[in-house]
C-alpha cells in the first residue's frame, strides 16, 4: 500500500498567502538542470506539460530528450514516437536552431526489464529468467513494474547522456498511477520484496533439504500451497532461484536511480489541475518530495479557467439574466444576452472555486512557486499545440 | 438532457433491468467516482438497496458523501424516507480481502497471521500480478452474489464498483486472462473461473465515463473495443460536466465569424437594466467565441459517442463543484435519463 505522510507541513496560521511564480524559462535555461520530472495524478495534463517543457527547452537551445509513457495517440504521431521500440528519436518537424534538439521516446516496459535482466545476468541464466512465466507476468502487469521502469529509463538515459553527451535535459513523464506517489513507492516496494524474509523462505525448500525447515516455514509454505496452487508456487521458486544472484544489481540500481532523483541536477514539477482531487494529491507529493529531499520546482496549475472580467460580479449576471428571462416579449437581443450573462455568471462562479483551491494550496504550501497554464478551448495534439501550452507556461 | 439517449425505457423499466453488477470506469479527472455514486443514489432511490464499492484505497466515496473514512466494513451513508432505499459503502482493500478470504475459505487463523508476518501478504496484494485484483474483485463478486438465502449477510438489489480507470479496466476484469499461465490449476484459479461467470454474464454492465474532449473519448472508443475483446459486457456512455447549451445554433456561428452585433448585446443590456460598458460587451463577446469554439469540439465528440452505438446518459457540469446536494440532482438526472 502507499504509504502518505499523515503529518501536514506547512505554516499552521498563515493570512492572504502569495505564492513565488514559478519562472518555468529560468529553469529550463539553467545548464545546471539536467532531468525534469513531471508529476501529478492522472488526468492532469502531465504527458502535454512534459511535451510542452521538452520543445520549449529544446527551442531555447537545449538538447533535450522527453521519455513519455502513455501519450495520447495523435500526439504520440505527432511527436513520431507512436512505434514502440524503446529508444530515443529525433521529433520530426520540430524546426529548432541554436543548437538545441528534440529527442522523444515511449516507454515499453517490458522491454526495459528483459534488457536489465540481459545486462545482468549470464546469457543462459537471462534466457532462464526470461521464459519464466512468474518473470513474464510480473514484467507485463505488475502494478509498479511501469513506476519501477520508466526511473529505470530514467537512470539509463542520464548515464547515456553523461558518456556520449547526446542530451543534456531530460524531460520524465510518470506513470498515470493510482496515486501520484506510486512511482517514488514502486522500486522500493520491488526490491523490499526481491531482498524480503518471503524470498528466502521460497528458496529454501528449493536448496536445501526439507528437514531444515522450521514448523513455521511448512506452515506458510503449505498454506500457499493451497491458495495458489503447487504449480505457481515452483514458477516463483525457479524465477527466484535464477533470479538470486541479480538481486544485488537490482537493488544497487534502485538506490542509484533515488539518488539521482536527490540530485541538484534534478527538478520536480507537480502538475496538477484546478479540482481538488487533483490538488490535494499534489499536496501530499509536496509533501512527500520534502520529506525524501527531493527537490521541488514548483506547481503547474494546468487548464485554469481565465477570469471573465466584465466589470460586474458573477450575482449581478445571474440576476440580470432571470430579469432577461421574464421578460413579456422577449426578442433575439435579449435571448442572445441572457445566455452570455449566464456563461459569464458560470465562468465568475467556476474561477472563484478555482482560486478558492488554489489559495488553500498555497497556505498550506507557500513556498511553492506556481505557474498556471490558462484552459485553451481547443485539444492539444501537435507541436503547435504543444509551443502554444510551453508559451502560456512561461507567462 | 440525454445526447442521442437510447430509446426512452418503457415506463417504470429502466435500461438495465436484470443488471446485479454496475461497474463505473472512465479516464480520470472525467468524474467517474460522482458518477458511481450518482447512479447508485439512483438505484437506491427506487426503494432498493445499494453497495457502493470503491477498490482504489482513494476514500473517494467517503469524501463525497462527506463521512468518516470507510472501513473494510459495508456502512450506510445514505437512506431515502420511509424506508425509500439505502445506500451502503464499502472500501476493498486487498489486504483484509485476502485475510477474510483466507479466513473464509480455509479456517487459516494462525497462518494467516504467519503469511503476513512472513510478507506473503504484502506480497499476494502489491507484488504477484493479477492476484490483487482477484482478491478485489472476488469481494465484489460475493457481495453482488448474496440472495435472500444468505445468512448473516445482507442481501443488495445491485452493487455499483467504481473502478480502475478505463486504461486498466480490461486488465482488471478479465481475472482470469491475467492468470493465464500463472496459476493453471488450484483454489485461486476456481475462484477467478467463478468470479469471470458473473462478470461475463448479463448480470454485469460496464458503463464507462467520459467528458466531452478529444482524448477521454477516444479512450472511451478504445475502452469499449477492449471490453468486447474480452468479452465483458459493455454498458452505457455517462457523458459527464458537460456543458449548457446558451446560445443556438445561428448565434454560434455568427461569434465565431466574430460578426455578433455590439449593438444586439448592448440592448440586451439595456433590457436587463444593467450599464452596458464596453469591458462588458468585450467580456460578453469574449463568452460567446469560447463558447461557441468549445461547444463545436464538443459536438465533433458527441458525434463519435454516437457512432459508438450504446445507450447513452449526459450530466452537466456543475459550476461551484460537486456537494452532497449536486449528486442527488446528477441522481435524478439519471433517473430521468432512463440509467436507473
Amino acid at each position: 500500500m502507499t504509504k502518505r505522510s499523515s503529518t501536514r507541513v506547512g505554516p499552521l496560521a498563515a493570512r492572504d498567502v502569495r505564492t513565488p511564480e514559478l519562472d518555468v524559462d529560468a529553469l529550463i535555461d539553467d545548464p545546471g538542470t539536467k532531468v525534469i520530472v513531471c508529476c501529478g495524478s492522472g488526468g492532469v495534463g502531465k504527458t502535454t506539460a512534459s511535451a510542452a517543457l521538452g520543445l520549449r527547452a529544446a527551442e531555447r537551445g537545449r538538447k533535450v530528450v522527453v521519455l513519455t509513457i502513455d501519450p495520447a495517440r495523435r500526439l504520440a504521431q505527432s511527436m513520431g514516437i507512436e512505434r514502440l521500440d524503446n529508444t530515443p528519436r529525433p521529433v520530426p518537424g520540430a524546426s529548432i536552431e541554436g543548437g538545441g534538439s528534440l529527442d522523444a521516446m515511449m516507454l515499453d516496459m517490458k522491454r526495459t526489464f528483459d534488457e536489465v535482466v540481459e545486462s545482468q545476468a549470464s546469457p543462459e541464466k537471462a534466457e532462464q529468467i526470461l521464459a519464466n512465466s512468474f518473470y513474464q507476468a510480473l514484467s507485463s502487469s505488475f502494478a509498479g513494474t511501469q513506476e519501477y521502469m520508466a526511473m529505470e529509463k530514467l537512470g539509463q538515459l542520464r548515464e547515456d547522456a553523461r558518456k556520449t553527451g547526446h542530451w543534456d535535459l531530460i524531460v520524465v513523464d510518470t506513470p498515470p498511477s493510482r496515486s501520484a506517489l506510486d512511482f517514488l513507492d514502486a522500486p522500493e516496494r520491488l526490491s523490499s520484496f526481491l531482498d524480503g524474509r518471503l524470498i528466502r523462505l521460497l528458496l529454501t525448500p528449493a536448496k536445501g533439504p526439507a528437514r531444515l525447515m522450521s514448523a513455521g516455514v511448512g506452515l506458510v509454505t503449505n498454506a500457499l500451497t493451497k491458495i495458489v496452487g503447487a504449480h505457481f508456487l515452483r514458477d516463483v521458486q525457479t524465477f527466484i532461484a535464477a533470479f538470486d544472484t541479480l538481486f544485488g544489481g537490482f537493488r544497487q540500481r534502485a538506490q542509484k536511480t533515488f539518488e539521482l532523483l536527490q540530485a541538484r541536477e534534478t527538478a520536480f514539477l507537480v502538475v496538477a489541475a484546478p479540482e481538488p482531487d487533483a490538488l490535494r494529491e499534489a499536496a501530499y507529493f509536496v509533501e512527500r518530495l520534502n520529506e525524501e529531499r527531493m527537490p521541488l520546482a514548483g506547481l503547474i496549475v494546468n487548464r485554469a479557467s481565465h477570469t471573465a472580467a466584465g466589470g460586474i460580479s458573477g450575482d449581478q449576471a445571474m440576476a440580470a439574466a432571470e430579469r432577461l428571462d421574464d421578460l413579456e416579449d422577449p426578442d433575439d437581443s435579449s435571448e442572445v444576452t441572457a445566455g452570455l450573462l449566464r456563461l459569464y455568471a458560470d465562468r465568475t462562479r467556476i474561477v472563484e472555486r478555482e482560486s478558492r483551491l488554489r489559495r488553500r494550496f498555497a497556505a498550506a504550501h507557500p513556498e511553492v512557486p506556481a505557474a498556471v497554464i490558462p484552459a485553451l478551448s481547443t485539444d492539444v495534439h501537435d507541436l503547435d499545440g504543444l509551443r502554444v501550452v510551453g508559451q502560456l507556461l512561461s507567462g | 438532457m440525454a445526447v442521442s439517449a437510447a430509446s426512452p425505457p418503457t415506463a417504470g423499466n429502466t435500461h438495465w433491468e436484470g443488471v446485479r453488477l454496475h461497474v463505473v470506469t472512465g479516464k480520470g479527472g472525467t468524474g467517474k467516482t460522482t458518477v458511481a455514486a450518482s447512479l447508485a443514489l439512483a438505484l437506491a432511490s427506487g426503494g432498493k438497496s445499494v453497495l457502493l464499492c470503491e477498490v482504489e484505497g482513494r476514500q473517494g466515496i467517503a469524501r463525497l458523501f462527506d463521512v468518516p473514512p470507510l472501513p473494510y466494513e459495508e456502512r450506510r451513508i445514505a437512506s431515502g424516507p420511509n424506508n425509500g432505499g439505502d445506500l451502503y459503502a464499502l472500501a476493498i482493500e486487498p489486504e483484509s480481502a485476502l485475510l477474510e478470504y483466507l479466513a473464509m475459505y480455509y479456517r487459516l487463523g494462525r497462518a494467516g497471521r504467519a503469511l503476513d508476518k512472513f510478507g506473503v501478504i504484502d506480497f499476494a496484494t502489491t507484488i504477484a500480478p493479477g492476484l490483487r485484483d482477484v482478491l478485489l474483485t472476488g469481494k465484489v463478486y460475493e457481495a453482488a452474489h448474496r440472495n435472500k438465502r444468505s445468512k448473516h449477510a445482507r442481501h443488495y438489489d445491485a452493487v455499483v464498483l467504481d473502478a480502475p480507470p478505463t486504461g486498466r479496466i480490461t486488465q482488471f476484469l478479465n481475472v482470469n486472462g491475467e492468470l493465464a499461465g500463472l496459476a493453471k490449476v488450484g483454489p485461486v484459479r476456481n475462484q477467478a473461473d467463478t468470479v469471470m461467470t458473473l462478470l461475463r454474464s448479463p448480470r454485469t454492465a460496464v458503463h464507462l465515463v467520459t467528458v466531452l474532449e478529444d482524448m477521454p473519448v477516444q479512450e472511451t472508443s478504445d475502452g469499449i473495443e477492449q471490453l468486447r475483446a474480452a468479452k465483458l459486457p459493455g454498458g452505457g456512455v455517462i457523458v459527464n460536466m458537460a456543458r449548457p447549451e446558451e446560445l443556438d445554433e445561428g448565434a454560434r456561428h455568427m461569434a465565431i465569424r466574430g460578426d455578433l452585433p455590439r449593438a444586439q448585446i448592448e440592448e440586451g443590456l439595456k433590457s436587463a437594466s444593467l450599464k452596458s460598458t464596453p469591458q462588458l460587451v468585450d467580456a460578453l463577446l469574449r463568452e460567446a467565441l469560447e463558447h461557441a469554439e468549445r461547444r463545436a469540439l464538443e459536438d465533433e465528440q458527441r458525434k463519435h459517442i454516437d457512432k459508438l452505438d450504446v445507450p447513452t446518459y449526459e450530466l452537466s457540469r456543475v459550476p461551484g463543484g460537486v456537494d452532497l446536494g449536486g449528486l442527488y440532482e446528477l441522481a435524478a438526472d439519471l433517473c430521468e435519463q432512463g440509467m436507473a
